[in-house]
């Protein structure tokens, strides 16, 4: 089966939720390594990770809701050398702690792993307070500092296990809702810094992040059934470093580009490709997709993904007004 | 080190304190003067760090929270032969590693400070990974009386006295001065004692300039089983120059010519009489 009809088939198999990949993930690491240490912020439970401090009490540092503490201290274990995870949601660990992640983690080189979970508008009707649409804006200013949205569980199980591995700041961050996996014919490679184009196509790029990238292999399907157009869908999973070889390569077709992210239009991905194309004479007709600067619509992760058209028909939508 | 050897070296980094500040035409001159005792006494007698075991991680931790004081521990670190004293000469200037606040780049800093309110919770992460590991060192603050306000020290107090870190030990360099004003006009933080003691610790008060004083405390902790332990250190700004001495302006006020000459002239004397 090609990876168009995976998309279409109504037989998919849809994985966990990166979130549950996650503590999966750390958890079988923590079998063979004791400087394996998560910190938490009363947040273990919605982190998934109750089994992890029943199996491993000794390396489960509960902080109390205490965003600022969490960093700092996860921080302080980090530089005497333990692969530290600082777990918070994604919207009050990169807000609450901005501070701590600036000057006590990125300043200061220490390598804590910072788990956004629940991340973009993964909590929906909960609102803005518990909305991250900030955090690759805010975050891509701080210097020494990796950005990444795995897209799916692969994605998440080889940046959870090669963060472990890194001794660098790391930012990471994911929803709760079980995710579909990408294209099984996407190359199974993955590191921090270079994007994956899991669809190739000559008529149309989509760059997406996290999980925005599976909308846009829908609309890649769309385009293909629909409109017989071939469009290339790149996983851009790290935000910062940008893969800019990956960008001038797909740029260099001279189609429309259209970026998508669960975050706001300004700061994040769609920008920081912007500014690459336009410092380096690319002008392919280019378009932003993410939530834009309002008050975000009530609904569930899903409402409010298509209210803002980060859904297939949204992007479809997008790329036929710039194809035209 | 000797009761009087510990004196002449509070007035030796005195003088240099004075010296690079007035070099660099920069500098925060009263609280470096304020805390300048509690450091020659942490690192003369109770500190086990030295620039060849600095990365052992048995060492003890000093992480100094209060990072706008930079000069006193600039002045300290090069006396124990952590880098050679000349480099402060580039202190603040242009392309230099010393700049105005703690850093990884000078040899023998421990953590990047100078936001305020950062320091306990990076303390209590390392006291906590000591616990881990099985090891003993001890990890060791340095707080300004002005940056108590700070939310997140008193959520980083919480977590030291939750988990019993009794191999931690804060120290507030308490001048009772700060950029606006004294403390407490500018937010009372009194009683300091009360306010940790009922968040866990076990506290002791010390004249901060009386190095026995503060061996005696050092030589005491924990001061309580399964407790962290706070010396509050009560001190002067400005402390050994008479005209800096509890004047607000000299928080980061930088000595002209002659204000520079008479300062270096009165710890002169001073050092005559020890």
């Amino acid at each position: 089966m090609g990876a168009l009809e995976e998309i279409k088939s109504e037989t998919q198999v849809v994985g966990l939720a990166n979130l549950e990949t996650f503590s999966n993930t750390l958890q079988a690491l923590a079998e063979n390594d004791k400087h394996i240490i998560v910190v938490t912020s009363d947040s273990r439970g919605s982190g998934k990770l109750v089994p992890f401090g029943a199996k491993f009490p000794e390396q489960l540092i509960e902080i109390g809701i205490a965003e600022q503490n969490l960093v700092g201290v996860a921080a302080g274990i980090a530089s005497t050398g333990k692969k530290v995870f600082a777990v918070s949601p994604a919207c009050f660990l990169t807000a609450r702690s901005f501070e701590q992640i600036k000057n006590d983690v990125a300043y200061s080189d220490n390598p804590v792993n910072l788990i956004g979970i629940s991340a973009g508008v993964s909590y929906g009707a909960l609102g803005s307070t518990h909305h991250s649409l900030h955090d690759f804006a805010a975050l891509r200013a701080v210097n020494n500092l990796i950005i990444a949205a795995p897209a799916d569980n692969f994605e998440t199980e080889q940046a959870i296990k090669q963060a472990a591995a890194l001794d660098k700041p790391v930012y990471l961050r994911f929803g709760k809702k079980n995710m579909p996996h990408l294209p099984s014919t996407a190359e199974r490679t993955f590191e921090f810094g270079k994007g994956r184009e899991v669809l190739r196509g000559e008529d149309l790029v989509i760059i997406a992040t996290g999980e925005a990238v599976y909308p846009a292999l829908e609309a890649a399907e769309r385009l293909h059934s629909g409109y017989q157009l071939q469009s290339s869908v790149v996983s851009m999973h790290t935000i910062k470093p940008l893969d800019y070889d990956l960008l001038a390569k797909v740029a260099q077709k001279g189609v429309p580009i259209i970026t998508v992210e669960e975050h706001s239009i300004y700061g994040g991905l769609g920008e920081a490709c912007a500014s690459f194309l336009m410092e380096n004479g690319f002008n392919n007709k280019f378009k932003i997709i993410g939530i834009p600067d309002e008050y975000t619509v009530t609904g569930s992760q899903n409402d409010i993904f298509n209210h803002y058209g980060i859904s297939g028909e949204g992007i479809t939508q997008v790329a036929l007004t710039l194809l035209k | 080190m000797t009761e009087r050897e510990l004196k002449r070296k509070s007035v030796e980094y005195r003088k240099k304190i004075l010296k690079y500040i007035y070099g660099a035409k920069a500098g925060h001159t009263g609280g470096s003067l304020s805390c300048i005792d509690i450091l020659n006494v942490l690192y003369n007698s109770v500190l086990n760090v030295s620039p060849e075991d600095f990365d052992s991680p048995d060492r003890d931790r000093y992480i100094q929270s209060k990072g706008h004081c930079v000069e006193a521990l600039y002045v300290v670190l090069a006396d124990k032969g952590f880098f050679p004293e000349a480099d402060l000469e580039t202190l603040c200037k242009y392309q230099s590693h010393y700049i105005g606040h703690p850093t990884r780049k000078v040899h023998g800093v421990e953590q990047n400070t100078g936001a305020l309110g950062h320091g306990l919770s990076l303390s209590v992460g390392n006291a906590i990974a000591a616990r881990l590991d099985r090891k003993s060192y001890r990890v060791f603050t340095l707080l300004g009386d002005g940056e108590l306000p700070e939310g997140s020290n008193w959520e980083a107090a919480l977590t030291a006295s939750h988990y019993k870190l009794d191999n931690l030990c804060a120290i507030i360099d308490h001048n009772k001065l700060q950029i606006s004003g004294r403390t407490i006009d500018v937010c009372n933080t009194d009683p300091i004692d009360k306010k940790f003691e009922s968040f866990g610790w076990a506290v002791r008060e010390v004249d901060g300039h009386d190095h026995r004083q503060l061996r005696e405390a050092f030589d005491s902790l924990p001061f309580e089983p399964d407790k962290p332990s706070l010396i509050i250190a009560h001190t002067v700004k400005g402390k050994g120059i008479s005209y800096m001495e509890g004047q607000l302006k000299w928080h980061h006020g930088v000595p002209g010519e002659d204000q520079y000459r008479a300062a270096q002239l009165e710890l002169d004397e001073v050092m005559e009489t020890i």
